[in-house]
């Protein structure tokens, strides 16, 4: 049985099977939660079909957050990257799809907390992005969803996945270092070079703080999902080209959640700090919540 | 924790504590109350207390109440679903002192008059703990499978209990015992591993001195 304690026992075990690091996750999972792996990996589908349909649903240039400030960014975006902008239409579209899932969260809309619902766009702006323009099969990507989240498990093992915990690093970061791997996986990489795509994916994210305008999902969680993707690409990217970390993944994660703890308590989902705290930010909690008793 | 609870839940956004975590602990208000509620009075306090409105928490605790899981895309109109299914629902700010950020209390009516009162948190990711029912201390979290049984407080019922669950081969991971004073009403919390049959749950409620069992999924 797996502990999910390291990301090294997660190569050590994938390297002994000789199996991507997928493979042993779902196995592992399967004996962990007494069922057949075929069971996992049709709940695994069904939730890549979630994300699938909050990418679409998402795209709807109405739609609009209860508060107002949430809704149409993603459809101005995927406008935009028909263009092919400045980085080309991969990585536009791909953003397109990392708002379209945040903002349809911030919409009530349903999808997948992967790892939580702030960060829910990260995963399908990533995964869904390599599966739709045809770079890998929708069963690689079914199983690198495994894969993402083992890393997940060793990052709330060790560390923390929750902003009011570790800041938006413990979110975005998470996500972002869970995207990095399994963008590797699907990419033919080695399960080393996935563990080396975590790391750097999450050193790129490190102090990043938690600071919800008005304490909503909304500003600034949707567009750091785009910046989620971004360093989950780059770091993928440079893993693929044989470049290391030179911090294993496992004193990544850790020196992440010494940064959380370290961070003032202002800067942890309290919406007391950072751009909550700006005049602009308080100005829209106040048209929001009114006077509401604090 | 498995690897759903990193990929998943799947749920109604915003936010996994304000909205995900709150309709499980409606749904788990509308378990404990065994009927359809026709009152639902609902007291939050702290965080949910001051956001309740821009997350939903308030769609989200109704939503659960109509027996609808974190899941459910009518959850965005449950307080329209709840004047047509005649729930009357109020909302009050309290600050109960000790209490997680994210409490709810919910006193629920049904129909006949039956009331039922549980006080929860959403303690992050989706995940809850309700730590009393009908003023009886409890621990009840989403983690695993959870069987809540009210019965009285005589001797043998635990024995009686376990040994049915023992016969059908099921795991006991976590077991909790509460009773506000002896030889009234008591109730356990039993956390088990793997699935509970609904034919174990409907032998444990013919046991003598069971006064009622409820089967509370995990996420």
């Amino acid at each position: 049985m797996l502990t999910y304690n390291t990301i090294d026992e997660l190569c050590q075990a994938a390297e002994a099977a000789g199996q991507p690091i997928s493979r042993v996750v779902l196995e592992d999972q399967a004996a962990q939660m007494e069922t057949a792996p075929e069971v996992l990996y049709a709940r695994m589908l069904e939730n890549l079909k979630v994300m699938q349909n909050a990418v679409k649903a998402g795209m709807a240039p109405d739609l609009r957050s209860a508060s107002g400030l949430s809704g149409g960014d993603a459809a101005k975006m995927q406008a935009y990257a028909a263009t092919g902008g400045i980085t080309g239409s991969f990585l536009n579209h791909a953003t397109a799809r990392a708002l379209a899932v945040s903002e349809y969260n911030a919409c009530m809309g349903k999808i997948v907390a992967a790892p939580t619902a702030g960060s829910c766009g990260i995963i399908p702006g990533t995964l869904l992005s390599v599966l739709d323009e045809g770079r890998c099969t929708e069963e690689q990507a079914v199983m690198a969803l495994f894969t993402a989240g083992a890393v997940g498990m060793v990052i709330a093992n060790r560390a923390f996945i929750a902003g009011a915990q570790g800041g938006c690093q413990a979110e975005c970061g998470s996500a972002a270092a869970m995207a990095a791997a399994a963008l590797v996986e699907v990419s033919g990489g080695t399960p080393r070079q996935c563990a080396d795509a975590c790391a750097m994916a999450l050193k790129n994210q490190l102090g990043l703080v938690c600071d919800p305008v008005a304490g909503l999902v909304e500003v600034p969680c949707v567009k750091r999902n785009v910046a989620g993707i971004a360093v989950a690409f780059t770091a993928a990217e440079m893993s693929l080209a044989g470049i290391h970390s030179r911090i294993p993944a496992d004193e990544c994660i850790d020196a992440m959640r010494e940064v959380g703890e370290a961070l003032p308590c202002a800067l942890r989902e309290t919406a007391q700090g950072g751009l909550a705290a700006t005049p602009t930010g308080q100005a829209v909690k106040k048209r929001i919540f009114g006077t509401q008793p604090e | 924790m498995n690897v759903f609870d990193i990929i998943g839940p799947v749920m109604i956004g915003p936010s996994s504590s304000h909205t995900a975590g709150a309709a499980r602990l409606g749904q788990i208000a509308r378990k404990i109350l065994g009927a359809p509620a026709v009152r639902a009075e609902i007291t939050l306090c702290g965080s949910f207390a001051q956001t309740y409105r821009g997350h939903g928490t308030d769609k989200a605790l109704i939503a659960g109440i109509l027996g609808m899981r974190p899941d459910d895309e009518r959850i965005r109109t449950s307080l329209e679903l709840a004047d047509r299914r005649g729930l009357h629902y109020e909302f009050k700010t309290a600050s109960l002192p000790g209490a997680h950020p994210n409490t709810a209390r919910i006193a629920l009516t049904d129909a006949q008059g039956h009331t039922s009162v549980i006080q929860g948190a959403s303690v992050g990711g989706g995940n809850i703990l309700v730590s009393e029912i009908n003023g009886m201390r409890v621990a009840v979290t989403s983690q695993y499978n959870t069987l809540i049984v009210l019965h009285h407080d005589v001797p043998g019922v635990i024995a009686a209990i376990t040994n049915v669950m023992a016969c059908s081969g099921l795991n006991i991971g976590n077991f909790q015992l509460s009773r506000p004073q002896k030889g009234g009403h008591a109730v356990m919390t039993i956390e088990v591993d793997g699935d509970v049959p609904p034919a174990l749950t409907d032998s444990l409620k013919v046991l003598p001195n069971v006064i009622s069992v409820e089967l509370i999924e995990a996420v």
